[in-house]
């Protein structure tokens, strides 16, 4: 499973406008991204991670290159059909867990199945199964408010993985949890890599994260650095 | 149907400002609703009072005669034609001659028109029965707006003078044998009632009137030459008018309202996008459009309407109905406006004011919503997601 394709980005370069002048945030940027990976893109504020990220999850647009996610090179695909791909096949995991607050945990998860027209008894089979990954069971009822940040975090994966994506990325999923919090999270992220084959690509500057990497890119100045394979 | 389900439990989980604006929008509906019940209820009342009291099932005019030119009056009359007598002696229409005089209450001057009528008749509510008093006066009855300007009282006499069908100036003194009170102020302000025959003989006017009313309900009125037959839409073109200009008047009042409460509403989308920034940009991450999102916080903004309609309906009920049955006293000196106006208006609610009035508040609210909501599809979903799209 893993050494089929799935993200290939070439060349890919980004500049933000600033004032008068151009930022570039990506430099060239080539990469693959096989199916089942379990990688990291590390590096400083301001190398550009989460740019890489957002183009990988087609949220933004490259100024030059090409993301070519599931075949689909980013460029040419319009914005109903970049919201289609991450519909089906990706999840994201933020810093900020960015749950709905006014909506229950059971409800925040099931939210990716309301837009894919699941019926009712499969969406609340998916849900279910998909709390009882990241170990939630008990808290379906529960608002946003009312967990601690682990769980919200867990709750934010439970959202990003109930609908089986190929893809999952995670921006900086540790940055606001304490190390307890942060190792039980990876190790339910790992463990669902495992038992799903989901590719997750991390955006982090944590140890925590990097040590359960298998796939480790760093960024310097929006160049890739290295990219080294930490464990087979 | 998602994005309703969204939207429900989105502006639910939003509490207390949801609940400001739902009720503020139920206020400008019940409201709308109630005011033009009142001008309803009062057209309604008005013109049953006009039925029962003046205008009966319509009137014929003579042809020279104009309601609202006085000096028609020297001419417009003649006699009853064979059709219309037929009719009054049928029980089905009374003749009513009208003559300027002057009378002199408490020996001041004063203009009036002298109005004869059959007293036995039964077309319209006046008391005219009580024309038929003691024989050796002549017996007139007037209106309690009459009564006050004139301080006029029962059996109280009054010299009247007037000019016969030859111009010749004569007098006499009339008994005031009643005092009627009646909303339509047409037959009461300056007007006084005596017996048809009697108002005939003092002007040598044998068999003649200016016009006739009809009973209600008569459905064919023959063509007779000579008489022009006033149907409601002539007989209440007046009234419609001032109903017409209260709508007006009302309805900016309506619009002040209701821009008051979709001020709030905006006001609550603009905040809410501001605020929601992540919101937004998770959405575009899970997979909604842009647009979807748009949609979903229209809907959002909308559904204060449909829940403003639901709580108009939960607390406008009651009171619309208590205020239908109980109805609104109008001020004492209302009865000088020279309008019909009953002493109390009982507003009347018509399905279409509701529908209508729900559905205007519903669109506007869509549009209100729509607007602010528009950004979104501007903006960048990383930015939101950041919270730094705006």
């Amino acid at each position: 499973m893993e050494n089929s394709e799935i993200i290939s980005v070439h060349d890919l370069t980004k500049r933000f406008p600033m004032g008068l002048s151009e930022f570039t945030a990506l430099r060239g940027i080539n990469l693959e991204f096989s199916r089942g990976e379990f990688s990291g893109v590390v590096g400083p504020s301001g190398s550009g991670k989460t740019t890489l990220l957002n183009i990988i999850g087609l949220l933004d647009n490259p100024t030059d290159g090409d993301a070519i996610i599931l075949g689909n090179p980013s460029r040419s695909l319009s914005v109903r059909e970049a919201a289609m791909i991450r519909r089906k096949h990706m999840g994201f995991i933020f810093q900020t867990y960015n749950l709905l607050p006014v909506y229950t945990v059971f409800e925040n998860v099931e939210f990716p199945l309301l837009l894919l027209s699941m019926n009712t008894g499969e969406r609340k089979k998916a849900v279910l199964e998909a709390l009882a990954w990241v170990g939630l069971s008990d808290k379906e009822k529960s608002k946003p408010a009312q967990l601690s940040g682990g769980e919200c975090q867990r709750v934010a994966i439970a959202r990003a993985m109930v609908k089986r994506p190929d893809i999952v990325l995670a921006d900086e999923p540790t940055a606001n949890l304490d190390a307890d919090n942060s190792h039980h999270i990876l190790q339910t992220m790992e463990k669902l890599n495992k038992e799903l084959h989901t590719t997750f690509i991390f955006a982090t500057h944590d140890d925590k994260v990097i040590s359960y990497l298998r796939r480790k890119i760093t960024l310097v100045d929006g160049k890739v650095s290295h990219d080294e394979v930490l464990k087979p | 149907m998602l994005a309703f389900k969204l939207a429900y439990k989105n502006l639910v989980g939003a509490g207390l400002r949801t609940w400001l604006n739902v009720f503020v929008l139920s206020l400008a509906l019940v409201i709308i609703v109630m005011t033009w019940g009142i001008v309803e209820g009062w057209n309604v009342q008005a013109k049953h009072d006009m039925k029962e009291w003046a205008v009966g099932g319509g009137e014929y005019w003579n042809e020279k005669y104009d309601q609202y030119d006085p000096l028609s009056l020297n001419d417009g009359h003649g006699p009853i034609p064979p059709e219309i007598a037929k009719l009054c002696s049928s029980g089905e229409a009374v003749p009513v001659l009208i003559v300027q005089a002057t009378a002199y209450p408490g020996g001041r001057m004063r203009n009036i028109l002298l109005n004869g009528i059959d007293p036995s008749q039964q077309i319209i509510k006046m008391p005219t029965s009580l024309m038929n008093g003691d024989t050796s006066v002549i017996n007139a009855i007037i209106g309690n707006r009459m009564a006050k300007a004139t301080k006029l009282s029962v059996n109280e006499m009054v010299s009247i003078r007037w000019r016969d069908a030859n111009g010749t100036f004569d007098a006499t003194e009339i008994r005031i044998a009643g005092i009627f009170h009646s909303n339509v102020p047409n037959i009461d302000i300056n007007q006084i009632w005596l017996p048809l025959d009697e108002l005939q003989k003092m002007t040598s006017m044998k068999g003649q009137a200016t016009y006739i009313i009809l009973k209600q309900g008569m459905t064919s009125a023959p063509t007779v030459p000579g008489w022009i037959h006033k149907g409601y839409d002539v007989l209440f073109e007046e009234f419609d008018k001032v109903i017409k200009a209260k709508h007006a008047s009302s309805s900016v009042v309506f619009l002040i309202l209701l821009s008051l409460a979709l001020l709030a509403v905006f006001d609550t989308q603009v905040l809410s996008i501001f605020r929601r920034e992540k919101e937004i940009g998770t959405y575009i991450a899970l997979g909604m459009t842009r647009w979807q999102v748009v949609w979903l916080f229209t809907v959002e903004g909308a559904m204060h309407a449909v829940l403003s309609v639901v709580a108009g309906a939960i607390w406008g009920t009651p009171l619309l109905y208590l205020l239908s049955k109980n109805g609104f006293a109008m001020p004492k000196g209302s009865e000088g406006y020279g309008f019909t106006l009953a002493e109390k208006i009982f507003p009347v609610y018509g399905a279409g004011t509701i529908i209508i009035t729900a559905v205007v508040i519903m669109l506007a609210t869509t549009i209100v919503s729509f607007i602010p909501s528009r950004k979104i599809a501007r903006m960048k979903p990383t930015d939101a997601l950041r919270g730094k799209a705006q």
